[in-house]
């Protein structure tokens, strides 16, 4: 359109229509730009029923439970805290206490944590930083490690901790691995987790440690420290949010991990944490049904606080300002 | 303080690229050199096996008094300057310059006087409780400076510290990185692409090609007395310009032959160059400084050699006038240092010289011009070996 012309009498219509085009195509635009909004709603809402739905149940009483649905609390209210009161203090029939359960699980989950996130740190940081010879061979090696599926190692596994190995050659034994008589205690469980969470570990820590810039490395050396001052001053405190984002990941692991506790630890039920016990919950006689709500929303609880209170490590970027740019 | 030698030293990678090759250089106490060559000549190498960060292939590394080849970089003495400063980016910047002094178990409270007192040097004092995420470029370059400064070390090594910094900031940077030195007179090895940097700065300016020092010399020495080509044309702005002339030295008047031009050599450049002699009748290739080129109509006479060239390009830049011009002669083929990048004007037969004239001139684009030539001020260097032909 040019300014200095008025319009023509015959462009009036086109000029009525045009502003309605502008229009539609802005709505359209609209309605387009909500629609990944929109679907990660109602995916939110979707994923979210059947946890509150959950919530609801173990908040009712066992009768009422058995009796209807949840979302008949809209029209019915009746809600008590007896549930979990009797999961964590007072189960039927003799099973662990819950509050008892949850002290196992964190016995189990913070070393089952700290433990291979302590290794792993140390082995990225060898295998990104440190010449050694076989040093590309055996990332490789560690990296295949992860091919092993965890359910193939349980029996050999078990018969390491009960029996140890030994190998025998023109009549001399040597042993492998003592037997430590392992099984059923904890340290079997904190020993399989570090084992299966270490390539992981040390994969996504040694990804982050060896893209941390070089110049700074070679300033500590310079300032005189050695590899180990280097590790702790600089690589630690700089890796941290690789170490938070692992640590959730093998926390989260560890405490919903049910094979390994039941593998390992199923004989030591004074020992054995939430998932294993939310199983023992019920009777066989069928007591206790109605605390398994409120015994699955305890055990979520930790996993929900650990994720909230973590998670801006995935998204901080520590590592700003270190070089230009 | 120390001087630093440098004996024969030679770098070859794993790869077999051989990166330096039998360096010597001699850097007495409180010396400024500096490192100056393309990028890939082996400058950053040198420094890098200075510091040890990279280790020696070959010779040997004398710091002070003592051969220091196979001692720990933390054990030299010195401290490095990183081209894009290598700060702690999660310590503050009194961590960052005290952490030197903390490893080696410095009494905090000295640590906290040496670190004030460089940040009061380096004018960091109320910057000293930020992190370096929140600096500004020539903020940060100066925490890296004070990281270098508070160990007092014998030596300082810098590599290109200064070329991440707009360029306002880098000449005011220049200027104090010089002053530091000069206050705290401690021997420096700088090392930098920049040219303009390595003669403002250098106490002596040495020269490297393709792993090969070229020449060590002051500045103005270096500038004045080129002793091979690459050194002739990588040092000055706009770069030398390369003509190929033939030596006639025996009759009554010795001269030499450019194109359709003659240029009579005086007695006092035939004295000056005594090797000039064995090359008569052969060859040579004339190098020729653009301030050595006058408007004619402006020299009064004082050069009679004179040019007579096409003007291409006029850039007026108020104190003087460079112009690009065109000349009917021979061009050498030989290897010299990059081409200004400005000066990248090619095309047509003949030679493209650029000459600094006066802000007089009256010279315009596209007409023929006739330059003056400052005979006394020219130089020669052997067209196959690329050497200065001088005594």
């Amino acid at each position: 359109m040019t300014i200095a012309a008025p319009p023509p009498v015959v462009d009036a219509p086109d000029e009525a229509v045009h502003p309605n085009d502008e229009k539609v195509g802005a709505s359209v635009h609209r309605v387009l730009s909500a629609v990944p909004t929109t679907v990660l709603w109602a995916l939110v809402v979707l994923w979210t029923i059947p946890s509150f739905g959950l919530l609801v149940t173990s908040l009712r009483p066992g009768s009422e439970q058995f009796g209807s649905g949840w979302w008949t609390v809209v029209t019915n209210p009746s809600f008590t805290l007896e549930n979990y009161q009797n999961a964590l203090f007072d189960p039927p029939g003799g099973s662990v206490p819950f509050a008892e359960a949850f002290l196992n699980s964190f016995a189990i989950a913070i070393p089952g944590t700290v433990v291979p996130i302590a290794i792993a740190c140390a082995a990225a940081y060898a295998f990104a930083w440190m010449d050694f010879r076989g040093r590309h061979w055996i990332f490789i090696g560690v990296l295949a490690m992860m091919a092993v599926p965890l359910q193939m190692s349980l029996i050999p596994l078990q018969q390491l901790y009960t029996g140890g190995a030994h190998l025998t050659l023109f009549g001399t034994t040597f042993i492998l691995f003592p037997d430590l008589d392992l099984n059923n205690k904890p340290i079997a469980v904190w020993l399989a987790h570090t084992a299966f969470g270490l390539p992981l570990a040390i994969y996504l820590l040694h990804n982050y440690i060896s893209s941390l810039p070089k110049d700074v490395f070679e300033a500590a050396r310079i300032d005189g420290a050695n590899h180990f001052g280097i590790f702790w001053r600089i690589v630690l405190p700089l890796a941290k949010p690789a170490i938070a984002a692992f640590a959730i990941f093998q926390f989260l692991w560890v405490w919903n991990d049910y094979l390994l506790a039941l593998v390992f630890l199923s004989q030591n039920r004074d020992a054995s944490p939430l998932t294993v016990q939310l199983v023992n919950l019920v009777t066989s006689r069928g007591q206790g049904t109605e605390l398994l709500p409120a015994a699955a929303f305890i055990s979520m609880i930790v996993p929900l606080i650990i994720f909230f209170s973590l998670q801006r490590y995935f998204v901080r970027g520590l590592l700003a300002g270190s070089v230009k740019g | 303080m120390a001087d630093v030698k440098l004996e024969d030293v030679n770098k070859v990678y794993e790869n077999g690229f051989h990166a330096v090759h039998d360096l010597n250089l001699d850097i007495t106490d409180g010396e400024f050199i500096v490192l100056v060559g393309p990028s890939g000549c082996g400058k950053s190498t040198a420094l890098r096996m200075v510091a040890g960060l990279e280790s020696i292939s070959d010779g040997k590394l004398i710091i002070g008094d003592r051969v220091v080849n196979d001692v720990h970089p933390k054990d030299r003495d010195i401290a490095f300057v990183f081209q894009n400063y290598a700060l702690y980016p999660h310590m503050t910047v009194r961590q960052n310059i005290g952490f030197a002094l903390k490893l080696r178990k410095t009494p905090k409270s000295e640590i906290d006087t040496r670190v004030e007192e460089a940040a009061r040097l380096l004018e960091l004092t109320e910057w000293l409780d930020r992190k370096p995420g929140q600096l500004s470029g020539g903020q940060r370059q100066r925490v890296a400076m004070g990281r270098a400064i508070v160990r007092r070390p014998q030596v300082f090594l810098m590599d290109e510290p200064l070329s991440n910094l707009d360029a306002k900031l880098r000449v005011q940077m220049r200027a104090e990185v010089n002053r530091l030195q000069h206050d705290l007179g401690v021997t420096t090895l700088y090392v930098t692409h920049d040219q303009i940097e390595a003669m403002t700065m250098g106490d002596r300016v040495a020269v490297m090609s393709k792993g090969y020092l070229q020449q060590v010399d002051t500045p103005q020495h270096l500038y004045d007395h080129p002793d091979n080509l690459f050194v002739a044309t990588f040092i000055g702005s706009p770069q030398m310009n390369l003509v190929l002339g033939t030596l006639d030295l025996g009759g009554a008047d010795p001269h030499v032959v450019v194109g359709a031009h003659t240029f009579s050599l005086t007695p006092a450049v035939l004295a000056e160059r005594p090797a000039l002699r064995s090359h008569d009748g052969a060859d040579v290739v004339i190098g020729i400084r653009p301030e050595s080129l006058e408007d004619a109509a402006l020299s009064d006479g004082r050069f009679p050699s004179t040019i007579d060239v096409v003007v291409e390009l006029r850039e007026g830049l108020g104190s003087e006038v460079v112009a690009h011009a065109r000349l009917d002669a021979r061009e050498p083929q030989v290897e010299t240092a990059e081409k200004d990048p400005d000066a990248a004007f090619t095309g047509g037969s003949g030679v493209e010289v650029v000459a600094r004239l006066d802000p007089r001139t009256t010279v315009k684009v596209g007409e023929r011009a006739t330059l003056s030539v400052d005979v006394e001020r020219l130089h020669f260097f052997d067209q196959a070996s690329g050497l200065a032909i001088r005594s």
